[in-house]
């Protein structure tokens, strides 16, 4: 195996975390004054890292481009947080939902890390209520439960839809807890450029003051990189206009492996594109599957008058509509995991049956849901011959009480009622599955360099169940680095402050100035939004919701091609020192263009269909994924060596001792 | 759709802005407010002038960075949202847009339309918080019930994204209703209601240091709120302070 | 920390605005169950009167309170006046389009307006009445009261002021802007007052609020209506 050493402990699979836990260097209170940790990115994974390791006595410096930590785009997620806490006593466990999370990745996660989430996923919802998290509650006063996709049980706790903002306020709150300690020193306004690389290992970073435009070495003993995934590779994206993958990308550069690229999670139900104009795009929590059920018109016909405004969803009778979902699916019907859900919406559109100009959507319909719950509420409030009227006002209230922002969000967008008419929704990308390869203790390939949350590759496999991005950020934050790190952190008690005067410091600072002032003095015509729309249109076409060799090749020549014009032609307005947004997108989209073609690269070497990687080659005569276990059980890990093209593959083979594979089936 | 667009344009934080007008073709009733300033800054950028510098991140109203005094309103005309939720279906054609940043001392400009809100964060570090270890050793989750309307009404607090809009709006600009919603949650808590007489105390010491502006209950600040954040929140603060004060 | 929580605060200073407003209102309610004694005809009714003012004059809880009802006045005037510089101060820079119309009443935007001119008011209706009875020149009529003292006749003094044929009339509408200014003034401070001590609750609100209302419409309009009927009802002495 070479190079990877994934370090996962010895012993039965429920016991690996508490004995390594049990057999890791610790260090003691006194000296972990002396130890200075920094962390890029404030989302749940940076946050909680941040909080729980000044707490722990670190000094702590956190670094978010954001004017604020809690800004950080985990606050988008909406539905919720998984957790094998089996308060509803439906058969959950943490070996279920260690399963559950191998078999959503479609078998291409590491046994031992998804365990180990399971195993302290109970612990976050308690260390969260602690902290004032105000999720659901029943009128019993105990935690509300939902179902999410791709399982059997209701494990996901929830804050309405705004669950992420909830979680993320919390870890804020811990953090704001040490800043007033002084232990944690918020940098906000500041980019990362690149890390400091000291006798091979994680020293300090480089990092742009935003709003003075001063660059500024920052040295530690250790760095975390938690700056969230790459979604925005494909310019549209949920991701936040901000979310990049610099910090990410320069670490590799530096000798972090980056792993599975090509595993990127296109989300189901988003408001589809309206028109060029588009910046980015809108998810509608996967918890609205829980009552919403997905169709299109059954005849061709229909949905080309649908398409032209001649006929109104609501006029087409039920034996016309399509629930292709509960068609196919029948055991999980509109509960299907991501990824089987998106490859599902675009092949009817592919077909011709999409209900909107584009031709690109799929409606997701409440009118049951609202019959389904008045009828209920009629039945409650022994309201006695209900009018139809009656059950579906009420229907409509019980819908709103659950999802009320969400429709609210939805009609401001789209100028269409969801109450009235179904809403219209189309795969977009979300999540992004690769990341930095970590082994257990979640160190990258480079000593002292850690990586948490959606930046590294670890937990979701090929495909992220919903809910799970949330608790594996918190997992990595509160409960595994502050473990980990102490035990790489144990060797450093005597190393005293990196000083930040050496030449490797130096010479990275000097790096960083030469790209920004390639930047301001390229004289070129086109903004830096028309290479990133560009590049955009090539991985969502080439490189998006199902890819083919022939694609792939293509796109890997036109990123070549575009990265080549980009440096002769891009043209940044303004200086470096103060606060230039056009400067900050140019050293963001210089790198995307560099991941994309790793990321098709990727897709490219893995012949085999799997989680959201699917190859248009390697299909089921149904169209279902297929997999390729014999040659592809194994996590991709590229080592750069100069250029994103010469990438080497390093491969971690991955084992399951407790798991039976199987074919991933939903039916 | 052609607007006649007036912005606040400032150099940086110590320079004299002013308006400047332009004007702006093409746009798309669709498309949202930023995004119609997307379309202006590629014009701009075109013809070698530098574009409008404005804050915004997740564009779907939740993340709380944009900001924006649209013809006089916080976050414009349109109620219970944020800028990047207002679309241009909300004007119509010929319409003149007066654009400006959000404007309070204790919200310095930086650029163009950019505020410093550092201040609001300042306020959270001083007590924002109920002061439990990280470290996952606490009583299980259900332990404590909490009645669901008081979970309720903390999470209605806690749906501020902290833009800022009700020290825009406030004619004072007074920080209250923010500070008030962050007191509120915890309050509201069985969890938080331990050090609820320090946590008021402390941020509202930093709050009057931060040099907002007083409450006079004009409730301007519900109205312009994205998430409808309610005047109640105001009242329990009072409340929970003037307890804290003569205890 | 709590005590200079009590004073210096920004909130402490909502509590004494709203404290000494509130108590305000109810001494507008007493004041007014005085006037409304002027309605009255006939020959009691100077008597009444004026026994009711020496007993307003004399009693020693009654001048506690009016000692307290001028502190009230001071303490408001002088907080509002704190509370106004101070929040200027939180926005140096104005908005070039500024529409606060489209999210709060004119009247809550406008204490200090509506407070500045009420003090004038309070200035004028102090010189009018309270100087001279404590410092008018001897051409006063006096009154004899029940147990044979002579004090100065408030209610001829009254009466002759609202029915003065030149000034009459122009005191009545002085009187009538003022209580008009006095109604905006509670339309927004009574229900603001509770709102500052941290009353406010679903169930309740409703009735804070209307109240506040009725309160804001009758007793100014109580108040206005007694010089217009002076002048043009009751009959002339």
């Amino acid at each position: 195996m070479g190079v990877l050493d994934s370090k996962v402990p010895q012993g039965p699979l429920a016991e690996k975390w508490v004995k390594h836990k049990n057999d890791i260097n610790l260090v003691n209170p006194a000296n972990k004054r002396n130890i200075d940790v920094i962390v890029v990115g404030t989302g749940l994974a940076g946050g909680s890292a941040a909080a729980t390791l000044a707490e722990l006595g670190y000094n702590v410096k956190t670094f978010c481009y954001q004017d604020s930590p809690r800004r950080a785009h985990s606050i988008a997620a909406q539905g919720g947080i998984n957790a094998a806490k089996n308060y509803q006593g439906d058969g959950d466990s943490d070996y279920r939902l260690f399963y559950d999370t191998v078999k959503g990745g479609d078998y291409r996660a590491r046994e031992a890390n998804v365990y180990r989430l399971a195993e302290v996923s109970g612990n976050i919802i308690d260390q969260c209520v602690a902290q004032g998290v105000p999720f659901a509650r029943e009128y019993g006063g105990l935690l509300d439960n939902r179902s999410f996709g791709g399982v059997l049980v209701s494990r996901t706790f929830y804050a309405k839809g705004q669950t992420g903002q909830q979680l993320l306020l919390g870890c804020y709150s811990a953090m704001n807890r040490q800043i007033n300690r002084g232990k944690i020193k918020s940098y906000t306004r500041h980019e990362m450029l690149d890390v400091v690389i000291v006798d091979g290992k994680a020293r300090g970073i480089i990092a742009r003051n935003l709003v003075t435009g001063e660059i500024e070495r920052h040295s530690a003993h250790a760095v975390v990189i938690a700056s969230g995934g790459y979604g925005n590779v494909f310019f549209l994206s949920t991701n936040a206009m901000g979310s990049n993958a610099t910090a990410a990308w320069k670490v590799h550069k530096k000798g972090a492996f980056f792993a599975n690229p090509c595993f990127t999670q296109i989300h189901p139900t988003c408001i589809p594109v309206s028109g060029d104009h588009q910046s980015k795009l809108t998810l509608m929590s996967e918890s609205l599957r829980n009552d919403g059920r997905i169709w299109v018109p059954k005849k061709l016909e229909d949905a080309q008058a649908i398409r032209e405004g001649r006929l109104k969803p609501t006029e087409l009778a039920e034996e016309d509509r399509d629930y292709y979902l509960e068609r196919r699916y029948p055991a999980f019907g509109n509960l299907v995991p991501r990824d089987v859900a998106s490859r599902a919406a675009k092949e009817r559109c592919d077909a011709g049956f999409g209900v909107n100009k584009t031709g690109e959507a799929v409606y997701l319909d409440f009118s049951s849901a609202f019959m389904r719950y008045g009828k209920e509420a009629v039945a409650t409030q022994k309201i006695e011959n209900a009018s139809e009227e009656k059950i579906l006002e009420l229907g409509k209230q019980v819908v709103e009480a659950k999802y009320g922002n969400l429709f609210q969000m939805y009609e401001k967008i789209v100028d269409e009622n969801p109450y009235e008419t179904p809403m219209k929704i189309y795969p977009a990308v979300h999540y992004t599955m690769g990341g930095l390869w970590v082994d257990y203790n979640l160190q990258t390939t480079v000593p002292g360099l850690f990586a948490a949350g959606e930046a590294n590759f670890s937990d979701h496999g090929a495909n992220r169940l919903g809910a799970s991005a949330l608790m594996q950020g918190l997992a990595d934050g509160y409960f595994v680095l502050p473990y980990t790190m102490g035990d790489y952190l144990a060797a450093d008690i005597r190393t005293g402050k990196i000083p930040t005067d050496s030449k490797e410091f130096d010479e990275a600072e000097s790096r960083v100035r030469e790209q920004l002032e390639k930047f301001i003095n390229s004289k070129g015509t086109r903004s830096v939004d028309d290479f990133h729309k560009r590049l955009g249109k090539i991985m969502w076409n080439k490189v998006g919701m199902s890819r083919n060799a022939e694609g792939l090749k293509e796109a890997i020549e036109e990123i070549k091609a575009l990265r080549e014009e980009f440096w002769k032609d891009v043209k940044v307005p303004g200086g470096i020192n103060e606060m230039n947004p056009e400067l900050e997108k140019a050293g963001r989209v210089a790198d995307f263009l560099e991941l994309g073609e790793l990321f098709a690269k990727d897709a490219l070497h893995r012949e085999e269909s799997c989680g959201g990687h699917f190859r248009e080659e390697y299909q089921t005569e149904e169209g279902e994924a297929l997999r390729d276990d014999e040659n592809f059980m194994y996590v991709a890990a590229w080592e750069f060596t100069g250029k994103p093209g010469d990438a080497i593959l390093h491969k971690e083979e991955l084992k399951y001792e407790n798991i039976e594979v199987k074919t991933r089936s939903y039916k | 759709m052609n607007l006649t667009l007036k912005i606040w344009r400032q150099k940086d934080a110590n320079a004299k802005g002013g308006i400047q007008t332009y004007q702006l073709g093409g746009v798309d009733p669709d498309m949202s407010f930023l995004e119609m300033l997307d379309v202006l800054n590629q014009e701009l950028i075109e013809k070698g002038d530098e574009p409008v510098v404005f804050d915004h991140d997740c564009r779907e109203g939740i993340c709380g960075t944009c900001s924006l005094q649209i013809n006089g309103e916080p976050h414009g005309p349109d109620r219970g949202i944020t800028t990047c939720q207002l679309h241009m279906r909300m004007f119509k054609d010929g319409d003149t847009i007066t654009i400006e940043p959000f404007r309070a001392a204790a919200f310095p400009v930086i650029k163009d339309l950019v505020v410093d809100r550092t201040s609001f964060e300042r306020i959270q570090q001083a007590g924002g918080y109920i002061s439990v270890n990280t470290s996952g050793n606490t009583q299980d989750a259900n332990s404590i019930p909490v009645a669901k309307d008081k979970a309720d009404a903390a999470f209605y607090a806690a749906t501020c994204i902290g833009c800022g809009a009700c020290v825009a709006a406030c004619k004072n600009a007074s920080a209250m209703l923010f500070t008030s919603a962050k007191v509120s949650q915890m309050a509201l808590l069985p969890q938080g209601e331990v050090e609820a007489t320090r946590r008021v105390l402390a941020m509202v010491e930093q709050m009057d240091k931060e040099g907002f502006g007083n409450c006079t209950n004009t409730g301007a600040c519900e109205i312009e709120c994205p998430k409808g954040i309610s005047l109640e929140n105001i009242a329990r603060m009072n409340r929970e302070y003037l307890k804290a004060s003569v205890k | 920390m709590a005590k200079s929580a009590l004073l210096k605060s920004s909130l402490a200073k909502k509590y004494w605005m709203a404290f000494t407003g509130l108590f305000l209102c109810l001494f507008l309610v007493g004041h007014l169950a005085g006037n409304l004694q002027l309605l009255a005809s006939g020959a009691g009714a100077r008597d009444q009167f004026n026994e009711y003012a020496l007993f307003m004059t004399t009693n020693p809880a009654v001048r506690v309170l009016s000692i307290v009802t001028f502190a009230s006045i001071l303490f408001h005037v002088i907080d509002g006046i704190i509370l106004t510089v101070n929040n200027r101060k939180a926005r140096p820079q104005g908005y070039v389009s500024f529409k606060p119309a489209t999210n709060s009443k004119w009247s809550s935007r406008n204490m200090g307006i509506l407070g500045t001119v009420i003090l004038a008011f309070i200035v004028i209706h102090l010189i009018n009445f309270w100087g001279e009875m404590k410092f008018g020149g001897l051409d006063n009529t006096v009154y004899t009261t029940a147990s044979g003292e002579e004090v100065k006749d408030l209610y001829t003094l009254t009466v002759k002021t609202f029915q003065d044929p030149e000034m009459g009339l122009v005191w009545a509408v002085i009187y009538l802007v003022a209580m008009i200014a006095i109604a905006f003034h509670l339309y927004h401070g009574f229900g603001s007052g509770f709102q500052s001590l941290g009353v406010n609750h679903p169930k309740y609100n409703n009735f804070i609020r209307k109240t506040g209302v009725a309160f804001a419409i009758l007793v100014p309009l109580a108040f206005a209506i007694i010089p217009f009927y002076i002048y043009f009802v009751l009959e002339k002495i």
